[in-house]
C-alpha cells in the first residue's frame, strides 16, 4: 500500500510526542512492507533515515501550488500545548538547527498555509490512503481526499480537552472535530482518549480504532547514580508543567509520602507554564527542602533523571498516551502512573490510581520506597512487558485500520 | 456390596479465607484485618457462595444421600471456612448446619487439612502439625467426627509430606494424580508414597502430634483423575469444548471405560453454582450422576472406605514439591515471585518471637499472625496470570497483584509493630510488678529489722 501521510515534526527537528509517534509509525508500516509519502512543513536531510524508495520526504512548500482550505472563523487562540510552548518549541529549534525557519510564527496561520500547500501532493503522488496527524494536519487530509477521492484515516494523539481540560479553544475543537467526522476511520492512541472522542465530539465508537503507542528500541545501560544523600530515596516527576500533567497533585502526595519517611528527595524534571506556581506551592506545603526543580532536561540528562529514580510518578490529569512511563521503564525505574491515561491500559506491571486520589497515591509511593521486592518486581516484569512493545506490531494495526477504510461501506 | 465394577470417591474442598482490609502505610493502628478490602467484604462474598453453591449443593447431596442409600461423599472443609459460618449470623448458620445434617447421615467423610489453609508445611512443621491438630479439634466440636485422612491446602505433595502424615497417625492423604510423577501407572488404582526419610527433629515434631497412640498398618496414596475432575470443575461448561454439553449419560459412559476400581474425583466445591453457574445445567447434571453410574455398576466411596477396599498395586515417588494448580502443578501460584517469597518469609520469620512471648500475647494476636498464613493471600500477589493475561484463573479481589501486596505488607508491618509493643508493654508491666514486690519484701525486711533491734 501506498501511504500519503500528513506530518507536522519529525525528528530530529521535534518537540516531542507528536514527533516521535510519527517517526515509530512510518518505520513500523515500513518494515510491513508499505510505502510511505510523508509531507511536512519543511523537511530537512536529517529527516531522511529509511530506505528512499519506501519513504519520501515531501515539503509542503513545494507542492507547486495550493488549495482552499476551509477556515474556521475564531476570535482567540492559544493551541499547541499552549501558544508560549510554541514560542518555546520555536526558540529551542531555532537555536539547535542550522535549518531555515521551518514554522510560521504565527501557528493558525501556519496550520492553514501547510494544509493548502501539501494537500497539492494528493494529486501528484501515487496513493491508496490518506493519513493525517491531530488538527494541525487534518485540514490537509481532508483537502486531499477531495483531490484523490482515497479514503482518509485521521490519527488522534492529542484532544484540546487533554491540552486545556474544560475550557477548550473552540477553534481547535472545531477542526478536531470537521477532522473526524469527514475521516473514513479514526485511529486513537487509547481506549481512554477514544472514549473521549465519542463523549465530547459525538464521534461514533465503531468508527475508531485503538493504536497503543509503542516506544522504539534502544539499548540503555542502567546506571544509578546521583549526587544526592546517599540513604535518600528519590521519586520523580518528569513532564511539562502544565495542568494537564498534574504536577500539583504530585507535590501534595510528596507531602503526605514525608509525614511518614522523610529520607525522600522529590525530584520535578521540565518547565512550563505552572512552574512558578509548583515552586511556590512545594513552599507552601513546607516541603521545599525536598523537593528539587531541574529544569527541562534533554537527551542523556533524560535517561540518567529515570536511572537515579527509585519510582516514576505521572499523576497526569488526563493523557491521551503518555510515553514517558515506558522510557522510564527502560531505565530501569519502576512507574506509578494516573489511571487517566492512555498508557496504563498497556502497561500491567505498573501501579495505578486515581490522579484526585492522594492518599492512595501516597501508599503505593511509600510501598515502593519501603518494599524492596515490590520495586524490584516492578521493574523487572514491566521491563519485559516495554520490551514486547514495538511499532512493527503496532503498525499491523494501523494497516487494519486503513484495510477498514478501504473497505466499501 | 461388592457387585460393583468400580467406584467413586468423591471429595470436595470448602474454603473460604478471610481477605484483607484495605490499608495503607499510614493508618491508624487497631482497626480489624480481616474485613476484606471493601466494608464487609468477607460477609458479602460467603452469602453470595453460600446461596449460589453452599446451600443449594448441600441440599442436593442430601437429597441424593436420602435417595441412594449407597451414595458416599467426602469433604474438607477448612478451619477460617467454618469460622466464617460461626461468624455470620444466619447464613453462616444454615450453612452450618446443612453440613451437620450431611455428616450425620454417616456416608459423609470428613478429611483433615490445616486449618488457616496455610502453606505453614514449607516453612514450619511446627506451625504445619498445630494447624492439623486445632483443626482437628473443631471438627470434632462441630460433628464429632475425626478425621483420618489428610489433603494439604491445594493438595500441595511430595514423599516428605507424606511421611509426615503418615507418622502423625493418619491413614491415607490425597494428591494429584499427576503424569509427570505417574508415568504409565494410573491414578485408578490405590499406591503407597515412596518411603521418605524425615530429619529427625521433624519426626519427633510429627509424633508429638499424633492423633492416635498407635500407627495404622498401612498408609495409603489417593490420587485424582485430574481428566475426568477437570471435565465437570473446568469444562462442563466450556462451549469451544468439542465434548460440550456434557450429559450424565455420557459422563457415566467415560467413568465406565476407565481403567481400575477407584476413580478419585476431587474439586473445589464452589464447582456447582459458582465457577459452574445454576444455568449450565450443573446441578441437573449431578442429580442424576448416580443412577446413571448405577446402570455401569459403578458405585461410591469415601477415602476411608476406598482404602479399605482395595489394595495398594505399588508405590508412587514424588521427590518434589507437587500441588493441584495450574498446568505447572507446582507452587509458583503462591510462591513464584520475590513479592509472594519476601511476604511469606517476613510472616514466618515471626513466628519465633510469637511463639517465645505466647504469655504475652493474647490469643486473639496469635489467631491474627495465623490467618495472615492463608495461601489466599499470596495467591492475589501472583504475576503469572497477570502476565499471561489469563483473566479467568485470576480470581482476586485486588485490581492488581502489586495491590494485594502493599495491602498485606501494610498489615504485615502494622501486625508486627503491634506484636512488639505487646511484648514490651507487658515486660513493663512484669517489670512493674516485679518492683512492687521488691517494695514490699524491703518494707517487710525493713519492719523485721526494727523489730529485732528494738527486741535486743
Amino acid at each position: 500500500m501506498q501511504v500519503l501521510m500528513f506530518g507536522w515534526e519529525f525528528p530530529p527537528h521535534n518537540s516531542g510526542g507528536l514527533g516521535v509517534a510519527c517517526h515509530g509509525i512510518v518505520e513500523g508500516l515500513i518494515h510491513n512492507g508499505q510505502q510511505v509519502h510523508l509531507v511536512l512543513p519543511k523537511v530537512t536531510p536529517e529527516m531522511q533515515q529509511f530506505d528512499s524508495k519506501a519513504f519520501k520526504l515531501l515539503n509542503a512548500h513545494e507542492s507547486g501550488g495550493t488549495v482552499n482550505a476551509v477556515k474556521l472563523s475564531s476570535t482567540l487562540y492559544s493551541p499547541y500545548a499552549t501558544m508560549e510552548s510554541y514560542r518555546t518549541f520555536l526558540e529551542s529549534i531555532k537555536k539547535n538547527s542550522s535549518a531555515p525557519q521551518l514554522y510560521g510564527s504565527n501557528l493558525m496561520d501556519e496550520v492553514y498555509r501547510y494544509a493548502s500547500q501539501a494537500a497539492m501532493y494528493a494529486a501528484e503522488v501515487p496513493h491508496d490512503i490518506i493519513h493525517s496527524h491531530d488538527w494541525l494536519t487534518t485540514e490537509a487530509g481532508i483537502q486531499a481526499k477531495k483531490l484523490s477521492g482515497k479514503p482518509h484515516v485521521m490519527h488522534v494523539h492529542a484532544t484540546e480537552f487533554d491540552r486545556c481540560g474544560e475550557n477548550p479553544n473552540q477553534q481547535v475543537y472545531d477542526m478536531e472535530r470537521r477532522g473526524m467526522e469527514h475521516a473514513n476511520r479514526v485511529i486513537a492512541v487509547s481506549d481512554f482518549t477514544k472514549q473521549m472522542l465519542v463523549k465530547n465530539y459525538g464521534i461514533p465508537a465503531h468508527k475508531i480504532d485503538v493504536v497503543h503507542n509503542a516506544v522504539k528500541p534502544e539499548f540503555t545501560q542502567y546506571q544509578k547514580t546521583h549526587s544526592l544523600n546517599e540513604d535518600d530515596q528519590i521519586v520523580l516527576f518528569l513532564g511539562r508543567m502544565t495542568m494537564q500533567k498534574g504536577p500539583d497533585y504530585f507535590l501534595q502526595m510528596a507531602k503526605k509520602v514525608l509525614e511518614t519517611n522523610q529520607n525522600v528527595k522529590f525530584v520535578m524534571a521540565g518547565d512550563g507554564d505552572m512552574m512558578e506556581q509548583v515552586i511556590s506551592m512545594s513552599v507552601d506545603l513546607g516541603i521545599e527542602r525536598n523537593v528539587l526543580f531541574s529544569g527541562f532536561l534533554k537527551g542523556d540528562e533524560v535517561a540518567r533523571a529515570y536511572q537515579s529514580a527509585d519510582l516514576y510518578v505521572m499523576p497526569s490529569v488526563s493523557e491521551p498516551f503518555g510515553i514517558a512511563p515506558l522510557e522510564a521503564i527502560r531505565n530501569g525505574a519502576p512507574v506509578l502512573i494516573s489511571k487517566q491515561s492512555g498508557v496504563s491500559e498497556v502497561v500491567k506491571n505498573a501501579l495505578r490510581v486515581d490522579f484526585w486520589d492522594i492518599d492512595e497515591m501516597a501508599n503505593q509511593a511509600l510501598a515502593v520506597l519501603q518494599y524492596p521486592a515490590l520495586q524490584q518486581t516492578l521493574m523487572e516484569r514491566s521491563m519485559v512487558e516495554v520490551e514486547k512493545m514495538t511499532w512493527v506490531d503496532r503498525a499491523k494495526d494501523i494497516i487494519n485500520s486503513y484495510k477498514r477504510a478501504l473497505a466499501p461501506a | 456390596m461388592n457387585h460393583y465394577n468400580k467406584t467413586i470417591c468423591f471429595y470436595f474442598q470448602v474454603h473460604q479465607p478471610y481477605r484483607l482490609a484495605k490499608r495503607r502505610v499510614f493508618d491508624e493502628h487497631e482497626q480489624d484485618y480481616f474485613e476484606g478490602p471493601t466494608n464487609y467484604e468477607n460477609q458479602k462474598i460467603f452469602e453470595k457462595v453460600a446461596h449460589k453453591c453452599y446451600l443449594p449443593t448441600n441440599a442436593l447431596m442430601l437429597e441424593l444421600l436420602e435417595k441412594h442409600p449407597d451414595f458416599k461423599i467426602s469433604y474438607s472443609l477448612s478451619g477460617v471456612f467454618l469460622e466464617q459460618c460461626l461468624e455470620y449470623g444466619e447464613v453462616g448458620k444454615s450453612v452450618l448446619d446443612s453440613f451437620k445434617k450431611l455428616f450425620a447421615t454417616g456416608r459423609v467423610e470428613v478429611l483433615s487439612e490445616t486449618y488457616y489453609h496455610s502453606l505453614s508445611w514449607l516453612y514450619s512443621k511446627e506451625e504445619f502439625a498445630h494447624q492439623i491438630k486445632k483443626h482437628a479439634d473443631l471438627v470434632f466440636k462441630l460433628f464429632k467426627k475425626k478425621p483420618t485422612v489428610f489433603r494439604n491446602t491445594e493438595l500441595i505433595y511430595n514423599n516428605e509430606i507424606a511421611e509426615f502424615i503418615r507418622e502423625m497417625g493418619f491413614k491415607g492423604i490425597l494428591a494429584e494424580g499427576w503424569d509427570h510423577y505417574l508415568e504409565w501407572r494410573s491414578p485408578n488404582h490405590l499406591h503407597n508414597p515412596k518411603l521418605a526419610e524425615l530429619h529427625s527433629e521433624d519426626q519427633r515434631i510429627a509424633k508429638e502430634n499424633r492423633i492416635r497412640k498407635t500407627l495404622p498398618k498401612d498408609f495409603t496414596l489417593l490420587l485424582k483423575n485430574y481428566k475426568l475432575s477437570d471435565d465437570i470443575a473446568f469444562r462442563f461448561s466450556n462451549q469451544g469444548w468439542s465434548e460440550w454439553p456434557l450429559t450424565t449419560d455420557k459422563y457415566a459412559a467415560w467413568l465406565n471405560a476407565a481403567d481400575g476400581e477407584t476413580i478419585n474425583l476431587f474439586m473445589d466445591y464452589e464447582t456447582f453454582g459458582e465457577h459452574q453457574w445454576e444455568d449450565t445445567g450443573i446441578f441437573d447434571f449431578l442429580r442424576h450422576l448416580p443412577e446413571y453410574a448405577y446402570k455401569h455398576q459403578i458405585g461410591f466411596k469415601t477415602p476411608s472406605e476406598t482404602i479399605k477396599a482395595y489394595d495398594s498395586v505399588g508405590e508412587v515417588d514424588v521427590p518434589h514439591l507437587m500441588s493441584w494448580a495450574d498446568m505447572e502443578r507446582d507452587l509458583s501460584a503462591w510462591l513464584s515471585n520475590p513479592l509472594q517469597e519476601s511476604a511469606l518469609k517476613r510472616v514466618f520469620d515471626l513466628e519465633h518471637e510469637i511463639k517465645s512471648n505466647l504469655t504475652k500475647l493474647s490469643d486473639e494476636i496469635v489467631h491474627d499472625w495465623r490467618r495472615l498464613q492463608t495461601s489466599d493471600h499470596f495467591y492475589y500477589m501472583c504475576t503469572k496470570y497477570w502476565n499471561d493475561g489469563d483473566v479467568h484463573a485470576y480470581f482476586s479481589p485486588y485490581d492488581s497483584p502489586y495491590e494485594a501486596y502493599i495491602t498485606f505488607m501494610n498489615t504485615l508491618t502494622d501486625f508486627e509493630e503491634k506484636v512488639t509493643e505487646k511484648i514490651k508493654r507487658s515486660n513493663v508491666d512484669s517489670m512493674h510488678v516485679a518492683i512492687e514486690n521488691l517494695r514490699v519484701r524491703l518494707r517487710e525486711v525493713g519492719s523485721e529489722y526494727k523489730t529485732k533491734s528494738l527486741k535486743s
